[in-house]
């Protein structure tokens, strides 16, 4: 009986927000909890999601610009790789995106896969446009970042896809889905399905997207150029980290890096705030150098290899690389995305192009459709400050915003999965 | 330990010609040019010039490893992708495909038993008694009440493993790396722990032959063996989505072996 008493109680707390919010437990390795380690480590074992082991997606490839020469260095990437996990039976289909520099089986889009498949979806995965193969493969101008253009190249993706696995597999109705950088490319999407209609999708989720794309990637930029001791100390930094990380390695009684020694290493490294700012910045630097770097060799832009050198399969990168790695998304911004598609797409001044590639730019749409739902961080650390206040104020209702969790930090969380399954499940879902 | 080791593995080939061999293939694959390809005399000057960057990019960064035979070392590195991509991969999908999972891992364990034995000679080539003593414990475990090391009783008991092979101990006395090696089928190396792992690979193969099995038991033996190892190595060549691919694993690779030898 009192178990009963207790169910109607949290089913009744459970309706006003403040309770949601009150009872959302997200722990941390670090007594005191950080936005920045949620980021960094993401969902602890306790507070996951229970989902199956197995990754049910298996990894495909489809030629998308028949006619395109695909420079001799890049020979591995002509396709487009993406995977699927299909049904038996006639099902609903969702497509994943991944987020900024992620690939169609990064771990956050299998943990996606996971669900979904589990709940009974095809699921249809996607890297981001800003992912080496996709800027070969299937970008149609290989300089990525394009709010509109993304859409289109990863829309026609898509469509392509769909035709080849409609003599397959039969389904009920689209949706869509994607994290990051991957759901902002979900807000131009579904704005882009309302008229071309190859899916009219009946519901999308963004999951912690940027409101300004510009904003977002200065503030990445920042974390990576904020290294204790001033940028030219990052080798340093990484250095001393990874010092750190083999005294543990070689203390440690298993000779496997499994999850368990990762814990105890980030126990023992103990990083502070200011350090792990710098770990994220320095992972996006990561792949902002791998993405300027392979759109400067697929357009000849002279931007980081001279116009008249070419580098063949076996050309010593170390230059290059180091180069790359010194730029980060403003500087890609200002002076090569920028004055490539003011010369080749769309003339507009720079402030314009800050504009569209945001989500203000759609925002009368998104304040009218209500087949998109957001779910966000209070904390997100790719946010300005106040930008959250964005979300609620034009989705209303249609925003979940969690206290916790940093920028997707939270995505495996039991109460964070189960919102995610809840909205393409639920009344006008599947 | 997989196919060239196997190729050369056959007792059609005497012991002491096998590493001249594989030298000899090696050098064949002509070392090539690693500088790029400039269209004119001199190369113009990029956007943002490497040149004006001149800080030192830490122990494992592309300035710092010495890796004199690069353009042999990407030649094998794409060679390795095409025999990943059409024979490992596909063997090891349909591998996957028809044997059960209590099969597969019975075979896995097998082998991870067998080589106990390189960790065991090892471990007491670096004087090390912990580590001597828990791998003959793991090893005479999983043997016999293990059934031949098919079910890992000593894992399950709580024996700790370790993993050493000939490359660590050289490493221990204080030999260098030397050169990075990319080599064919095997992947990322150096010149020390190529040749370690030619010693081991030989040791085990002499103690093979003290089981008197047939050629193709033999046969069967080293093929499961490769596809075993490739099966639970979840690397796919050129798909970590950096265009410094070869750079970013010969980094992680010389300072995973670092770790491994300082352990």
């Amino acid at each position: 009986m009192w178990k009963v008493f207790h169910l109607l109680f949290a089913i009744l707390l459970s309706t006003y927000g403040w309770a949601d919010v009150e009872e959302y437990d997200f722990p941390t390795i670090d007594p005191v909890y950080s936005k920045y380690e949620a980021t960094v480590i993401g969902t602890l074992p306790q507070v996951a999601a229970k989902l199956p082991k197995e990754n049910p997606l298996k990894t495909e490839s489809i030629l998308i610009f028949k006619d395109r020469v695909v420079p001799e260095v890049f020979f591995f990437d002509e396709e487009m790789r993406y995977s699927q996990a299909l049904q038996n039976n006639k099902s609903p289909l969702i497509f994943l995106i991944a987020g900024t520099g992620a690939s169609h089986d990064g771990s956050k889009n299998v943990e996606m896969a996971k669900a979904f498949y589990n709940e009974g979806f095809h699921v249809v995965s996607l890297s981001s446009p800003t992912f080496m193969n996709f800027i070969v493969s299937a970008s149609k101008t290989s300089v990525p970042g394009h709010a509109i253009q993304d859409a289109e190249d990863l829309y026609r993706s898509m469509e392509m896809i769909w035709a080849q696995l409609q003599e397959d597999i039969e389904v009920t109705d689209f949706f869509i889905t994607g994290y990051s950088l991957g759901g902002f490319n979900t807000a131009f999407i579904t704005s882009l399905d309302e008229t071309k209609q190859s899916f009219n999708f009946k519901k999308a989720l963004l999951i912690n997207p940027p409101v300004s794309l510009y904003n977002s990637t200065s503030l990445l930029d920042r974390m990576a150029g904020n290294i204790p001791g001033g940028a030219d100390n990052s080798h340093q930094f990484m250095n001393n980290l990874l010092e750190e990380v083999s005294r543990v390695y070689r203390d440690s009684p298993s000779v496997d890096m499994n999850e368990e020694f990762l814990f105890n290493a980030y126990k023992a490294v103990d990083p502070n705030n200011e350090e792990l700012a710098a770990l994220v910045g320095l992972s996006f630097r990561v792949s902002s150098a791998s993405m300027i770097y392979t759109s400067d060799i697929m357009t000849n832009s002279g931007y980081i290899v001279p116009k008249n050198v070419s580098v063949t399969p076996n050309t010593n990168l170390a230059e290059y690389m180091i180069t790359a790695h010194e730029i980060g998304f403003t500087d890609y911004f200002h002076s090569f995305f920028y004055p490539y598609h003011k010369k080749h797409s769309k003339k507009m001044r720079k402030g314009e192009y800050i504009k569209m590639m945001s989500l203000y730019s759609l925002e009368d749409y998104l304040k009218s459709s209500t087949k998109i739902e957001v779910i966000h961080n209070q904390d997100d650390i790719i946010l300005e400050p106040g930008e959250i206040d964005f979300f609620p104020r034009v989705f209303g209702n249609r925003a979940k915003i969690y206290p916790k969790g940093g920028h997707c930090g939270n995505m495996s969380h039991r109460d964070n999965v189960a919102h995610m399954l809840s909205v393409f499940t639920s009344e006008g879902g599947k | 330990m997989i196919f060239i080791m196997t190729i050369l593995n056959t007792k059609k080939i005497k012991t002491s010609l096998r590493l001249p061999l594989l030298i000899i293939i090696m050098l064949s694959v002509s070392a090539c040019s690693t500088a790029p390809k400039i269209n004119g005399d001199v190369a113009d000057i990029a956007y943002f010039d490497g040149a004006r960057i001149n800080n030192t990019d830490g122990q494992y960064g592309p300035r710092e490893i010495s890796d004199p035979w690069e353009g042999f070392n990407r030649t094998m590195y794409r060679f390795n992708y095409r025999v990943d991509k059409y024979v490992f991969l596909p063997v090891v999908a349909g591998y996957k495909a028809v044997t059960p999972d209590i099969v597969e891992s019975g075979i896995h364990n097998f082998f991870n038993n067998i080589r106990e034995i390189s960790t065991l000679y090892n471990s007491v080539f670096q004087l090390n008694f912990t580590k001597t003593y828990q791998t003959t414990g793991r090893f005479i475990t999983n043997t016999t009440v293990g059934l031949l090391g098919l079910i890992d009783v000593a894992s399950y008991v709580g024996i700790p493993k370790h993993q050493e092979d000939f490359g660590q101990t050289m490493g221990y006395w204080g030999v260098s790396g030397g050169p990075y090696l990319v080599l064919p089928f095997l992947g990322p190396s150096t010149l020390r722990d190529g040749v370690g792992g030619f010693v081991d690979s030989t040791a085990i193969a002499t103690l093979r032959d003290e089981l008197d099995m047939k050629p193709w038991e033999e046969a069967t033996w080293s093929v499961l063996d490769a596809v075993d190892t490739r099966a639970n190595v979840p690397f796919r060549y050129y798909e970590t989505g950096s265009p410094f691919e070869y750079e970013m694993i010969r980094g992680l690779w010389l300072m995973q072996r670092k770790m491994q030898i300082e352990k």
